[in-house]
């Protein structure tokens, strides 16, 4: 990170003037840094031997270099591939015939607001596939050429959607804004299934989406290994609470399957926030099972390809199946309850075994009929029916030294339309809670900037500049309020949101919403209270530190 | 550049007629074949658009959703029924909006940088300018189609004398000058000063952004000539507009050439019609993430090319794969001989 300007000299390179040239001859810059790394040769053969013939040819190459090592019929490949999902898909068809090039969604998207770079225009994003489309597809596209904006598939042609649509988090920001409502992370889905024919990929979704297909989530963790990590939160739960919770794993026989994103289970703030969810289960007696197999909610899929969407997605169904759950409980994701909501039933219903129900809460008798037909209901619905009916003794206090924001994450918020429920938890356990300005939260929001699968170190310039909106937004509630909390529904808002917040907005600190409830959970029998769960003294008992020296101290 | 390009088009698109009536006296070529060749045009190339577009399937409901869904207490938690529709009445009043309102337009926000004391400010405020351009520019555009009616039918329908009398209201000059004309002209100059203007806008516009304006604008332009300048004979129009309808020709020799230049740019108007981006117009009834209801979890919808050949990893492989470290660990196993490890089953 060396290399990247501080966020001062960052700000002021950004220029909305458009360059001199047409964007059909402003050429593309692959240095390093524009670009994510290729997927490693040897997850695409393994992902050939599954899902055979969508992947191109498995090899070594580098976007840097000119030659990428594309198959002799590539474009034939491409053009067929893009023909076909044009009957597969309405959405592709009718949002490549049908834009006005109003440019309302010009300024809607946090990749153009934070670098300037018109090829981030949701408009001219989509025009990278539609000029194509123009170009090969229609009469008057062949006959009038660049009067329309038409070109053929050529080689640059393709390099510039890796580059581009590699640089789309399919937020949907845009397409709010559309007033055909356009939606540009179809157009980047589409896109990417077509790089995905001719094998031009990235390894930081193509080795989650292996890792998630054998070992059941995108880190990679095998069983046993999952066991341990879990085995030690519940320890550190019991350091802080005095209790030792109940963390099933792989057992038969119970009401609900929790899924959550493999992310809260390895990375810090996200274990925190599964050790809520471990204290929030065990404290109500929920009868439910959690399972290594189908231990990632979030879907890599869905940055891939459909069918591999739906090969991921199965496996839910199948362990519900196998352990005999009725229902199933999912974390805290973003992509995951895109999918989850959006498509999950549509591709894999059918694969639902029978003994499922609507989902019905044991503890308050509530049954969520909105989610009828997948059978599945998001942790913030659930915990807000709890406090709803009492269920849960609180002390919002012990989250007193706490001001907190909440940051909506794209996906259940655009695409789902789950936005009082996180916020009514967080009022219940946080007693100083404020919104960021008007126009950055609800269907409104700001992506994270790393969201479908580009939360990745190499391109960080870029994911601090498409962070800006996000980050602005937070340093003014940080000024104005003295926020010093960011609570977020999102696995992956978790891990990206840190370097944002450390960038723009330095100080403030990321959790989950869960890790803020358990932290306020008044607990059956627990020992008094003096640390939260990061084990971070609470106000009040910071003297408890005084027998402890520092590291760095103790030659002193 | 474009734009001059698409300047020069339409002018010479206009010299056509010009010589063509006045100097070749090809009055039934320019009255009757043209504009009925160029309707059928339209009609068969918006339809076929269309149908293309209804073959193509709609596997997944993905509608973009702004603000609050149906919760499990709707009490609690309000649902926004216009924004996050759940039924298909919703869902209509959803699509009403946007057809007739511009809905999503109208919230539409401008970005902006500032440097602030100590650190960057970026601000957003309302921008409803494109709005107000465009629904101008729309309903200007439907009404003065609605009342070109008058020509095609007799007698003449009660809600077109009704429009004529609203838009001629104001009753400036003779004869009555209407406002949708005006709203017409200053409606297209906006759109089109913007295209140019705002650099951003600009850049993404093409030839064919620029043409249409400047086709609709010299049939606004012309039809405005005609009527309040050149005064042509509006019983002679109608004469030759009735028969194009009731396929009974006529060519009526007092009608003007003005009349013929504002004829042929409507017709390749219609012409050009289906194969451009003025096809937003069927496109937005057709939106997928505009016009379904958002509830996906609650009721189950088919996608007709799902391939059921597609299934999960098996978990009997991954319990072979991992069963002896799970069985160390103490996990559960449905097949107990896969915890053993090869030595042992030897």
């Amino acid at each position: 990170m060396s290399d990247i300007p501080k966020a001062d000299e960052l700000f002021k390179s950004i220029d909305y003037n458009p360059p001199a040239t047409g964007w059909m001859d402003t050429p593309v810059d692959f240095s390093p840094g524009h670009w994510c790394y290729p997927a490693k040769p040897e997850k695409m053969e393994y992902m050939e031997s599954k899902l055979p013939g969508l992947w191109g040819p498995a090899r070594q190459w580098n976007p840097g270099e000119a030659d990428w090592k594309l198959p002799p019929n590539w474009k034939e490949i491409v053009v067929k591939g893009f023909r076909e999902r044009l009957k597969k898909f309405r959405t592709l068809q009718v949002f490549m015939d049908i834009c006005v090039r109003c440019g309302a969604c010009a300024d809607k998207c946090h990749f153009f607001i934070g670098s300037g770079d018109p090829k981030n225009m949701p408009v001219l994003r989509a025009e990278l596939m539609r000029s194509v489309y123009r170009g090969e597809f229609t009469v008057a596209g062949k006959i009038l050429g660049k009067l329309t904006g038409s070109r053929v598939m050529e080689e640059d042609v393709l390099k510039e959607w890796f580059i581009y649509f590699y640089q789309c988090t399919q937020c949907r920001r845009c397409s709010l804004y559309c007033p055909y409502g356009i939606d540009t992370a179809e157009m980047t889905m589409m896109a990417r299934e077509l790089m995905h024919l001719v094998g031009l990929n990235i390894n930081w979704i193509m080795e989650p989406v292996a890792n998630c297909n054998v070992t059941g989530n995108h880190l990679g963790i095998q069983p046993h290994a999952f066991k341990d990590i879990v085995d030690f939160m519940v320890d550190d739960i019991e350091e802080v609470t005095g209790k030792r919770v109940k963390a099933p794993l792989n057992e038969k026989g119970h009401e609900i399957l929790f899924i959550t994103p493999s992310g809260d289970v390895f990375a810090d703030p996200g274990i925190y926030t599964f050790m809520g969810y471990l204290m929030l289960f065990d404290e109500i007696g929920l009868d439910y099972t959690m399972s290594t197999y189908a231990s990632e909610g979030g879907n890599f899929g869905s940055f891939t390809n459909n069918e591999v969407m739906k090969k991921l997605n199965a496996k839910m169904y199948a362990e519900a199946e196998r352990l005999g759950c009725k229902w199933i409980l999912g974390g805290e994701c973003g992509h995951m309850w895109r999918v989850v909501h959006q498509y999950m039933d549509t591709m894999t219903g059918d694969t639902q075994h029978a003994g499922m129900t609507t989902p019905r809460s044991p503890i308050t008798g509530t049954v969520f009929e909105t989610s009828a037909a997948t059978k599945m209901l998001h942790i913030t619905e659930f915990t807000a029916d709890l406090m709803k009916h009492n269920k849960l003794k609180l002390d919002p206090s012990r989250n007193d030294h706490l001001r907190v924001t909440f940051h909506d994450s794209c996906n259940p918020a655009r695409g789902m339309g789950l936005l009082e429920e996180p916020r009514y938890v967080i009022k219940h356990v946080c007693n100083n809670y404020f919104e960021m300005p008007d126009g950055t939260t609800r269907e409104q929001t700001f992506c994270c900037a790393g969201g479908s699968g580009l939360n990745t170190d190499e391109i960080m310039e870029i994911r601090l500049r498409g962070g800006l909106p996000r980050g602005n937004a937070l340093r003014y509630v940080q000024e104005k309020h003295g926020v010093n909390t960011m609570a977020c529904i999102c696995a992956i808002d978790r891990a990206t949101l840190i370097p944002l917040a450390d960038y723009w907005a330095p100080g403030v600190t990321i959790a989950g919403v869960h890790e803020l409830v358990a932290n306020a959970l008044v607990m059956e029998g627990e020992s008094e209270r003096k640390m939260n769960l990061r084990q971070e003294y609470l106000p009040g008992y910071e003297d408890e530190e005084d027998d402890w020296t520092p590291p760095n101290m103790e030659d002193a | 550049m474009n734009a001059l390009y698409s300047l020069l088009f339409v002018f010479l698109l206009v010299l056509i007629p010009l010589f063509g009536v006045d100097a070749a006296h090809m009055r039934t070529f320019f009255g009757v074949c043209i504009p009925a060749t160029a309707f059928i045009i339209f009609i068969v190339g918006f339809v076929y658009k269309v149908i293309t577009w209804a073959r193509s399937a709609v596997p997944f409901r993905i509608p973009t959703t702004g603000g609050q869904f149906r919760s499990f207490d709707p009490k609690l938690f309000p649902q926004n029924k216009l924004d996050c529709p759940q039924t298909g009445a919703q869902t209509f009043f959803r699509m009403v909006l946007e057809v007739f309102a511009f809905r999503s337009l109208f919230r539409n926000t401008a970005v902006s940088l500032h440097q602030g004391k100590d650190h960057p400010i970026v601000a957003y405020k309302s921008s409803k300018w494109l709005w107000l351009f465009a629904i101008v520019f729309h309903y200007s555009f439907f009404i003065i189609a609605l009342r070109h009616l008058r020509l095609f039918l007799e007698p003449v329908p009660f809600f077109v004398n009704g429009l004529e009398f609203v838009d001629g209201l104001l009753q400036i000059g003779a004869p009555t000058m209407y406002l949708t004309d005006v709203g017409l002209v200053a409606g297209i100059l906006l759109l089109m000063g913007r295209r140019l203007i705002n650099p951003r806008i600009n850049y993404i516009s093409y030839v064919s952004d620029f043409f249409p304006l400047f086709l609709i604008l010299s049939i606004a332009l012309s039809g405005i000539y005609m009527r309040y300048y050149a005064k042509v004979d509006v019983i002679a129009i109608k004469e030759l507009a009735m028969g194009l309808v009731t396929f009974n020709y006529v060519v009526p020799e007092t009608i003007g050439v003005s009349f013929f230049i504002h004829v042929f740019l409507v017709s390749c108007l219609m012409a050009y019609f289906p194969f451009s981006k003025l096809m937003h117009f069927p496109g937005v009834f057709l939106s997928p993430t505009r016009n379904m209801p958002n509830d996906t979890r609650a009721k189950h919808h088919v996608n007709p090319w799902n391939d059921p050949n597609i299934k999960a990893h098996p978990y009997a492989d991954y319990e072979k794969q991992f069963g002896v470290p799970m069985a160390e660990a103490g996990l559960p196993l449905d097949n107990p001989e896969n915890g053993k490890a090869p030595e042992e089953k030897a």
